[in-house]
């Protein structure tokens, strides 16, 4: 039932839409709030409270409470009297068992009261201690908010810079954004509402709805713009947030029917509603008491009006049928009435300046807590620097004329003043602990109508006043927020190479190898396996980092930072490298090349590119020798070819002589292969004849094609995997953690002592002695495969664990890699694996179980 | 930690774009005693205050420099690149 119409307001009545509440359709007109049409509609119960299921209606109209909190279209506690009515949208309830006019869980307000006061769970559900999990199932089901469910939807982040950001859409703020626009561009102005338009703010760029969650360290304000999250850095910070009507605290004050004026005030002007048919009101202040004509004009009776300022009332209290506000009774006068408009004072909200870093204090002179001493670049204006109006103060909590009927104090935890009282008597006597104990000030509200008559009542109850209790700590968010806006959409990159959709066309199964998508296998591993080993197989290695090391000081840089020589490393030769800590810890491994005498090419493993280059960039930070460092993983392609037949199809690709002589094993050389410039490097990870290739990366299907042309069948890594541990080739960061060392991970060949120094030398030094466990090979016959990380057991009790393990088809066992008391590291020598529940019988291999001496390598 | 850090090549940027080895430590000049060399790889000084630290401009330029910052309060009182010395000091 609407109103005739009225001038200004915000409905189009030419521009109907509908939406559905449960199984009903609700008419709306354009302009109408899911919660206004919902009102138009007759209904007046927007909510069950949060433990007792008390029917409430709504209150604030603006956003603020938690009275008309449902759930629209799968999504948990939206505020329907600001949510914009959406044709299609689905309107439902939450937490109620049957419907918001017969919710069966509302039976906990009738008998639950006497025994569940604050923190009930916390004394009488503790016994026994195992039934907790039901006891939290039962609470969690009986009292709460929405469900998280419906459609995963997707939230963004974007970083935004602005010279003025101003806080709050009211005169105040629009001024302030108005007055910086004419100073210069880069104005924005955010407000929660949707009035703000842009033609009235030229120069602005305005934000509506939206809420600034917060004002967080350096100035950040993110700002919640419907599933964009907008993290604003500016130069000023405007706050004109305005001030909050407060409630007051009387029996039966939460009655649907009780309203703030705001509420009132916008059901008429905005959606042309009539709030009620016969009202009462009672305020503190000009604002709060100018409602009675607004609802004169909209045809409601006010049958009484009591200003606070002229004459305190010394009892107050509501009754309610169903619910509803029927009775009215001030001073023993008892005045039907199914409308009460009351206004307990506004309060500065200020908790955007306090978490700013702005002291909070009491103005003793309106009884209002007000903000001070603002930190540098944060500026307020409007009501929410105090400048609300003189207004009465109201008592704490009022009673009626008989005892008994619920107080609330925080309508979003149902705390009522039993509940505060009882705290104050249990010995919370500071506001920050009993704001703990009893969740007033930390429910949907944050606050808003509850941290100032909270404040009071304490103070009255604890026989102090309001400016010694203090207000609590104000914290982001000030506004809900839905989680998926925090995390917002993932942003982690996804890396391919560029001979990524040859794999695909392959039909190879694609892992996850740190951020790189790479080859799991093609299909039949075993056989990719024999490939490498009887003919010639070819895999993509453009995941490896690397890094050129350029100038006068290269070597003696790399000779520092490496435990191996590199000094002596002739022009054209490869070394492996290890990269150790001071602590002597290994941080990654590679091969180092020089190709020039002052150049060399580093390789790093796939994920150490950027925190070796991150080393290297660290310590010549501090040596500050001649050298250029750069990273250029992204800019090669390489792959590695492998298999006896490796040397006769890189001869025919590059059509040079590619000889043992030639190219003998840890050579590096520049040639042609297949018609592109490549850097070919004759390693072998993978224990056969081979060459990696590394050239530039729009080459690689070109170089791939012509590779796999030749009959190089393409491996993955988890044949890559049987390959290198039967030549127990290790992987820094799978075989090794963060508190290996070169001695321990059996690499005690490596470092060079007699070099004066290299990082991670001392710790070789002092820590010889002190080596605790070893990695070593093992076998086992074929069987169960220990899982990475199962448990070596030596004489029953654990001795070591288990990195890699997989069945070697050529051995015909399982080769592995483990850790074990360094006495046990001896040929031979047995221990058992514990994998599963399953117990394996493996032995130590010293040696790799194949080409031990590396004559395939070499040869 | 949502604070700005200046970059000396950058200026003012969101302190996710930075890593941090932490507090600046002096790295001993010669062969140190067991005690030394733990002490300066795992022993740090905390400071609630002052503390002056490595940071490395990963999502910018690429650089380490080095940073007063108050640990209370997230200050950055000053931010300076490393000294250029001789090779190899």
């Amino acid at each position: 039932m609407r109103l005739p119409p009225r001038d200004g307001e915000r409905i189009d009545r030419s521009r109907t839409l509908t939406f559905r509440y449960g199984a009903q359709e609700i008419d709306a007109f354009a302009g109408d709030t899911l919660g206004s049409a919902l009102f138009a509609s007759g209904r007046r119960v927007f909510s069950r409270s949060f433990k007792y299921h008390r029917p409430r209606g709504l209150l604030c109209c603006t956003g603020h409470c938690p009275n008309c909190l449902m759930t629209v279209d799968g999504v948990p506690n939206v505020r329907v009297c600001v949510e914009p009515a959406r044709a299609g949208a689905v309107v439902r309830a939450q937490n109620v068992v049957g419907s918001l006019e017969r919710d069966l869980m509302a039976v906990t307000d009738k008998i639950g009261g006497p025994f569940t006061p604050v923190g009930f769970y916390y004394r009488t559900m503790i016994r026994p201690r195992r039934a907790w999990p039901l006891y939290e199932r039962l609470l969690r089901h009986a009292a709460g908010l929405g469900r998280v469910g419906g459609r995963p939807r997707r939230f963004d982040t974007e970083h935004r810079r602005a010279r003025v950001l101003v806080v709050g859409g009211g005169r105040a703020g629009r001024a302030a954004a108005l007055a910086a626009a004419a100073e210069g561009p880069g104005v924005v102005i955010v407000d929660e509402g949707d009035r703000l338009s842009a033609a009235d703010l030229p120069g602005v760029e305005v934000l509506a709805p939206a809420r600034a969650i917060g004002v967080y360290e350096g100035g950040l304000v993110p700002v919640d713009a419907d599933r964009l999250l907008l993290r604003f850095r500016a130069e000023r910070i405007v706050v004109a947030t305005g001030a909050l009507e407060q409630p007051l605290v009387f029996p039966g004050n939460d009655l649907v029917g009780v309203m703030l004026p705001s509420a009132a005030r916008r059901l008429v002007e905005d959606w042309a509603l009539a709030p009620g048919r016969r009202a009462v009101v009672i305020g503190c202040d000009g604002p709060g008491l100018d409602i009675a004509p607004i609802l004169e004009d909209a045809g409601v009776e006010v049958a009484r009006r009591f200003d606070l300022r002229e004459r305190p009332v010394r009892a107050l209290a509501a009754e309610g049928r169903k619910g509803r506000l029927v009775r009215l009774t001030v001073d023993g006068e008892a005045i039907d009435a199914d409308l009460a408009i009351v206004s307990g004072g506004r309060q500065p909200a200020y908790s955007l300046l306090a978490q700013a870093g702005a002291r909070v204090e009491l103005d003793p002179s309106l009884g209002i807590f007000v903000p001070r001493e603002l930190p540098p670049g944060i500026e307020a204006v409007g009501a929410v620097t105090g400048e609300v109006g003189a207004g009465a103060t109201p008592a704490p909590a009022y009673a009626g004329p008989k005892p008994g009927g619920k107080r609330f104090v925080c309508l979003c935890e149902d705390a009522t003043v039993k509940d505060l009282s009882r705290a104050v008597r249990e010995g919370f006597d500071s506001l920050e602990l009993a704001k703990r104990y009893t969740t007033v000030t930390m429910g949907p509200c944050q606050g808003k109508l509850c941290q100032l008559a909270s404040n009071r009542l304490y103070a009255q109850l604890t026989g102090t006043d309001s400016a010694a209790i203090g207000s609590t700590t104000a914290r982001p968010p000030w506004t809900p927020v839905e989680l998926g806006l925090l995390a917002g959409r993932h942003h982690e990159p996804t890396k391919r190479t560029s001979i990524h959709f040859r794999h695909e066309e392959a039909g190879a199964e694609l892992l996850w190898a740190g951020q790189w998508k790479r080859p799991h296998s093609y299909g039949d591993a075993a056989a990719e396996v024999r490939a490498v080993h009887d003919d010639l197989g070819v895999i993509d290695v453009s995941t490896l980092g690397k890094i050129l090391i350029e100038g006068p000081d290269a070597a003696t840089f790399l000779e520092r930072l490496y435990p191996n020589r590199f000094a002596d490393l002739k022009v054209g030769r490869i070394r492996y490298g290890v990269l150790t800590s001071d602590g002597g810890r290994i941080l990654d491994d590679g091969t180092v090349a020089r190709i020039g005498e002052s150049l060399f090419y580093v390789t790093t493993t796939s994920t150490g590119s950027e925190s070796v280059c991150e080393w290297f960039e660290w310590w010549n930070a501090i040596w500050v020798y001649d050298v250029e460092i750069v990273n250029v993983t992204g800019g090669l392609a390489a792959v590695n070819l492998a298999g006896p037949r490796s040397r006769e199809v890189l001869g025919r690709l590059a059509g040079t002589d590619v000889s043992n002589e030639a190219i003998s094993y840890l050579d590096a050389r520049e040639l042609t292969v297949a018609g592109v410039p490549c850097l070919v490097l004759r390693i072998g990870f993978v224990g056969e004849l081979g060459y990696e290739l590394h050239f530039a990366s729009p080459a690689g299907e070109h170089v791939w094609d012509s590779l796999v042309g030749e009959g190089a069948r393409p491996f993955g890594l988890e044949p890559q995997r049987v390959l290198r541990l039967e030549k127990q080739h290790i992987i820094v960061g799978q075989d090794t953690d963060s508190e290996s060392t070169l001695l321990s991970a059996g690499m005690g060949w490596l470092p060079k002592l007699d070099k004066e120094e290299f990082v991670g030398k001392w710790a070789i030094e002092l820590g010889r002695e002190r080596l605790r466990e070893r990695l070593v090979g093992f076998t086992a016959s074929v069987g169960e495969l220990p899982k990475e990380g199962a448990q070596v057991v030596v004489d029953g009790r654990p001795a070591g664990r288990v990195t890699s393990a997989r069945r070697s088809e050529r051995a015909g066992l399982i080769v592995g890699l483990a850790w074990v008391e360094p006495d046990r590291a001896q040929e031979g020598a047995p221990f058992a694996i514990r994998s599963d529940g399953a117990t394996i019988a493996a032995q130590v291999a010293l040696a790799p179980f194949y080409d031990p001496q590396g004559e395939r390598l070499r040869s | 930690m949502t604070f700005l850090l200046p970059c000396p090549h950058c200026g003012p940027r969101d302190v996710y774009e930075f890593a941090t080895t932490g507090e600046v430590l002096a790295r001993p000049k010669e062969l140190p005693t067991l005690r030394e060399l733990t002490d300066y790889v795992y022993f740090r000084r905390n400071a609630a205050g002052v503390q002056r630290e490595w940071w490395y401009h990963r999502l910018g330029c690429g650089s380490w420099f080095l940073a007063e910052r108050d640990t209370r309060t997230n200050e950055v009182l000053e931010v300076e690149l490393p000294p250029a010395r001789a090779s190899g000091a």
